[in-house]
């Protein structure tokens, strides 16, 4: 079943971040114009040094842009947003439960209510068993779903996702993303997953944008013309998957070209 | 060899070293060389430890100096995290603080007891308050440096989700510098140690410094190295404890 769309939806115009040191300054962000509709989930791909991640930085409120504006539209939600990091970020000294519960502590909401909400995110994730352990005894994947979990319980207009997966092994990333994927069907938040890999923004988006490097531009936005909700599995193994991977790994490569190119002049 | 042979092999190395010097030590002067009226042997020792705990003279030094202490320990180490950690928080209060620690901290705490001794009298006051001095600089350098290094994530995460000050501090930065905050605490135990020890050497009747300086005095030397002997063991019991008080306050230290 899919869930109606909502959540935020997003303006971003004319986004800047330089960031100015002792060796000179760098723009890591240029002149990015996107719109993000309300539930969609939409993935940002490109090399390293993109300013892909910096561009979540700015939207979680971690960093602030140089020039640009961005216009949230989260009318009815008490959270803006919640951030997933590429390493947990799980407190080490809190158990599972604790550190699920922390976005509710902070966000002031009553300790029934908050329960209630804690206990429906571990089972959603499927780490009830594991609420007592601390960060240390679980495995990789299970601290990506705690943290999951952690994000998804302040019940966020949107989740914002630093490359969540990148960190685990294969098995494990399938299942997360299939997880996160039915979770989204179900749910219907915005989700904006920042990923170096092709092959997971397209099995997991409506929408692919395309980031180059040093600055970091818009270089394509993607339709991705698989309809929800997924079987990723099957997907990934489907000729028209194939064919629009390729068609975009041709597009990356050129940039990953020039930018060499450039950087051996 | 299985895991458990291995332990029960390093255990008996670990007791090795201490017994076989202690081996030496009395061999060497009943074979004669020294004199047993100036450097007594492990056994003379012995002897006079289990004498002063019959006769209760050794409790009484013993319980002096542990009350001298502990209450120098926490009244030194609970402003001392709590200058650490708002060192770390707010940077004004860090620039306020590095000059005066920078100068205070080298300063020996020993020197102080004349003063202490003017201000605070010839009680246990005095000494108290010179093992809480001492004690709060290694305190407040530990916490500090264990709260500034708190990976920058969590921060960010707290932040991301809206955390307050308030929250910060309680949730993120404290517990964060609590395994810094231990190992500062560790040092201090000892620092505390010594420097009471130093301190009882004047103007005072009764601890364990006093028993050894008094010793020294009349020149018991056996009695000097039960008061030696004594501080050793109560560091040592005082460790044990602190170590098994940081398993229970840190269970998410990987072992």
């Amino acid at each position: 079943m899919i869930a109606p769309r909502r959540g935020a939806a997003l303006e971003i115009k004319g986004l800047r971040k330089e960031y100015v040191s002792g060796q000179g300054s760098v723009v890591a962000i240029d002149n990015v114009d996107l719109r993000v509709e309300a539930g969609e989930f939409l993935c940002i791909v490109g090399p390293s040094g993109c300013g892909k991640s910096t561009l979540l930085r700015i939207l979680a409120g971690l960093d602030t842009q140089t020039g640009g504006t961005i216009k949230v539209h989260a009318e009815g939600w008490a959270v803006e947003n919640a951030m997933v990091f590429q390493e947990s970020g799980l407190f080490p000294w809190m158990d599972v439960e604790t550190n699920v519960r922390f976005g509710l502590e902070t966000g002031g909401v009553p300790r029934a209510e908050a329960d209630r909400r804690v206990e429906a995110a571990l089972k959603l994730v499927g780490l009830v068993r594991f609420r007592k352990h601390y960060p240390h005894q679980l495995s990789g994947g299970m601290r990506q779903r705690s943290a999951i979990a952690r994000a998804f319980v302040t019940e966020p207009a949107m989740l914002l996702m630093d490359e969540p997966f990148a960190a685990l092994d294969a098995q494990n990333r399938v299942i997360l993303q299939t997880e996160l994927v039915r979770l989204w069907e179900q749910t219907g938040k915005t989700v904006i997953y920042v990923t170096h890999s092709i092959e997971e923004a397209l099995l997991m988006g409506d929408r692919t944008v395309l980031m180059t490097a040093q600055p970091g531009r818009i270089k394509r936005i993607i339709d991705v013309p698989f309809p929800h909700p997924r079987d990723l599995m099957k997907l990934s193994a489907s000729a028209e998957f194939g064919a629009l991977k390729l068609d975009i790994w041709r597009v990356l490569e050129e940039e990953v070209m020039r930018a060499r190119a450039e950087m051996e002049l | 060899m299985s895991a458990r042979s291995r332990k029960t092999q390093e255990r008996l190395l670990y007791l090795i070293s201490p017994i076989g010097l202690l081996l030496l030590w009395q061999l060497l002067l009943m074979a004669g060389f020294g004199d047993r009226r100036f450097i007594p042997a492990p056994t003379d020792i012995a002897v006079r430890f289990w004498d002063m705990i019959i006769s209760g003279e050794l409790w009484l030094h013993v319980g002096v100096t542990l009350y001298r202490v502990f209450a120098g320990f926490f009244l030194g180490i609970v402003p001392g995290i709590a200058v650490g950690l708002t060192m770390a928080m707010f940077r004004p209060v860090r620039i306020f603080f590095d000059p005066l620690i920078a100068s205070l901290f080298p300063i020996p705490k020993i020197a102080l007891m004349p003063l202490l001794l003017l201000v605070f009298g010839f009680g246990d006051a005095s000494k108290i308050a010179v093992v809480a001095i001492a004690v709060f600089f290694p305190v407040i350098i530990n916490t500090y440096s264990g709260a500034s290094n708190i990976e920058k994530i969590y921060w960010d995460v707290a932040r991301n989700y809206g955390a307050s000050q308030s929250v910060m501090f309680r949730r993120i930065v404290f517990f964060g510098a609590l395994p810094t905050i231990f190992a500062g605490l560790r040092i201090a135990l000892a620092v505390s140690f010594i420097v009471l020890v130093a301190s009882e050497f004047v103007a005072t009747k009764a601890g364990i410094g006093y028993l050894i300086w008094n010793s020294w005095e009349l020149l018991q030397v056996d009695v000097m190295f039960v008061g030696i002997v004594s501080v050793g063991v109560l560091g040592l019991i005082a460790t044990v404890i602190l170590q098994e008080i940081e398993r229970k306050v840190i269970p998410w230290k990987a072992e």
